[in-house]
């Protein structure tokens, strides 16, 4: 049958997002720029699509390809490798403002497309890179007096929920999670990361970052992700989460560079897909490339720019800071 | 038998949760910063009406529950259970009085109900949203009193008692809204 030839009746072509808020975007955008163009750090663009794939088994890349490469390509779930690689290079301080993928993830402040602010300081430490962090947060929604505050990772569980994530056992954990009143907790099979991340977003969170910044610092190692791990006496990975209004915003580390620690981490992450019949993504060989012919020591930090602006706007949903979202795209 | 992963959530979809049919009210999906993602699930029981929170691992997969609306005309009652018939195929279901709950206060002969379907029968039935029904008895009420403040209690031709206008009597037919129990008008027929 020939398609009907009338005119569009689609009533779903409108932004959801005002146009008030498409302003509100580009302002914040420009803002951003003068901070960095103030500092020194240069603005670089680095591929989206990639031959590799991240390990992290609670990331799940988009798969396409183009004509004549031989193999599949792979959306950035964030631009960090490629980055990391022209630190190796020599660049110096860079930032990037780009689009990043994430299948599977959709909600209030989920989109499978959104924007990352990343950028990396060679020679700082993550505690430094906080500090410019709050001054960039500051500049991008022109509130020059918010307040900043820190808390280690656990002295949040241990001040708010009695419980050490250090010495925890799953039993505690449940025991936890049932106290303060989580759906389920009695009969949910997880591990001990994923209780503490069930306790953190449950529980923890929407109390962060009221009135003001608040830095969440110091990880579990089991939750270290791509920062590095020190001796504090017990092991504590220097990896930071930024939050503002009950809503994480950012997530930095200081940087992991040692190449044979990083491939024994994607062999470790390789390791979990396995056992979850997960997709086993190409490792990133040209990272492990850069890492061995010697990054910079280095602290890096990846902003969502939606959510920041939810909170310049005061959106609920994060549609309402987005042109067209995924289901109107 | 059908699944669907956490990712296919959203508000109306029906599944099965330890042998009950439940709809989701409402989903929101919560992942931290790196780590294991959630969803917070509200989710109504579809037998009980009563709803409650559940928490999934973001993929992890349900059940899907048979379960769908379809508008059928109740034709009678025959003491124990309830008659409908499918307008469209003429074919006929009984719903019991668990199914049809509160809609039998309200539904008389030939009216046209929602009708949910679980595993093709009857979970639960709703009335029209307005139904004409005539007073069988109510108190005389003052005459002269056209202004309906007050009102006066005033069993319906089902059995209902709705409050009235002191206006109305017995013998009217009135129109009520099902969904709050609240007289709208007077009505000239059904």
């Amino acid at each position: 049958m020939i398609a009907d030839p009338s005119p569009g009746d689609c009533a779903d072509w409108q932004p959801s997002a005002r146009l008030g808020t498409i302003r509100a975007r580009a302002a914040m955008l420009g803002r951003i720029r003068d901070f960095f163009a103030a500092v020194g750090v240069l603005e670089v663009e680095t591929p989206i699509l990639s031959q590799a794939a991240v390990t992290d088994p609670a990331l799940a890349s988009l798969r396409t390809g183009v004509s004549g490469l031989g193999r599949p390509l792979y959306l950035q779930t964030s631009p960090e490798f490629p980055m990391k690689r022209l630190l190796a290079a020599g660049s110096g301080p860079v930032y990037q403002i780009c689009k990043v993928f994430r299948d599977d993830e959709r909600g209030r402040r989920h989109h499978p497309e959104f924007t990352l602010l990343e950028w990396y300081r060679p020679g700082w430490d993550h505690h430094r890179l906080m500090d410019e962090l709050a001054g960039l947060v500051r500049a991008a929604l022109a509130r020059p007096d918010l307040p900043v505050e820190r808390i280690a990772y656990r002295d949040l569980f241990r001040q708010r929920l009695d419980l050490d994530p250090w010495t925890a056992t799953l039993a505690d954990l449940r025991a936890t999670a049932l106290a303060v009143g989580i759906a389920d907790a009695a009969d949910l099979d997880l591990n001990a990361d994923a209780w503490l991340d069930l306790l953190l977003t449950q529980t923890l969170e929407s109390g962060l970052g009221r009135g003001g910044m608040t830095f969440l610092h110091d990880y579990p190692p089991s939750q270290a992700a791509l920062a590095r791990i020190r001796s504090d006496p017990f092991p504590v990975a220097e990896r930071f989460e930024l939050y503002l209004d009950g809503v994480e915003l950012a997530n930095g580390f200081h940087e992991l560079t040692d190449a044979v620690e990083q491939r024994t981490r994607f062999a470790a992450d390789l390791a979990v897909r396995e056992q979850g019949g997960q997709f086993i993504p190409p490792l990133d060989e040209r990272l492990l490339g850069a890492l061995a012919a010697g990054m910079p020591a280095c602290a890096g930090v990846a902003l969502g720019l939606d959510r920041l602006l939810m909170t310049a706007v005061g959106a609920v949903h994060i549609d309402e800071v987005l042109t067209f979202p995924i289901e109107r795209a | 038998m059908a699944f669907y992963s956490t990712s296919e959530f959203k508000g109306g979809l029906k599944i099965m949760l330890d042998g009950d049919p439940y709809n989701i009210v409402e989903n929101e999906f919560v992942k931290p910063g790196k780590g294991q993602a959630f969803n917070r699930v509200r989710v109504r029981n579809l037998k009980t009406g009563r709803t409650v929170e559940k928490t999934f691992k973001s993929g992890d997969s349900v059940e899907a529950a048979d379960v769908h609306d379809t508008e059928m005309q109740y034709l009678y009652n025959d003491g124990e259970e309830w008659h409908f018939m499918d307008p469209a195929t003429y074919e006929q279901m009984t719903a019991n009085a668990n199914a049809v709950g509160d809609a039998a206060k309200w539904i008389k002969e030939q009216d046209v109900c929602k009708v949910t379907l679980w595993n093709g029968a009857p979970l639960s039935v709703e009335p029209p949203n307005f139904v004409v029904l005539a007073i069988t008895e109510t108190d005389p009420g003052l005459k002269g009193d056209t202004s309906g403040g007050g009102g006066k209690p005033a069993t319906l031709e089902t059995g209902a008692v709705v409050r009235v206008p002191l206006f109305v009597q017995t013998g009217e037919l009135v129109k009520v809204d099902t969904r709050t129990g609240d007289y709208v008008s007077r009505a000239k027929e059904a």
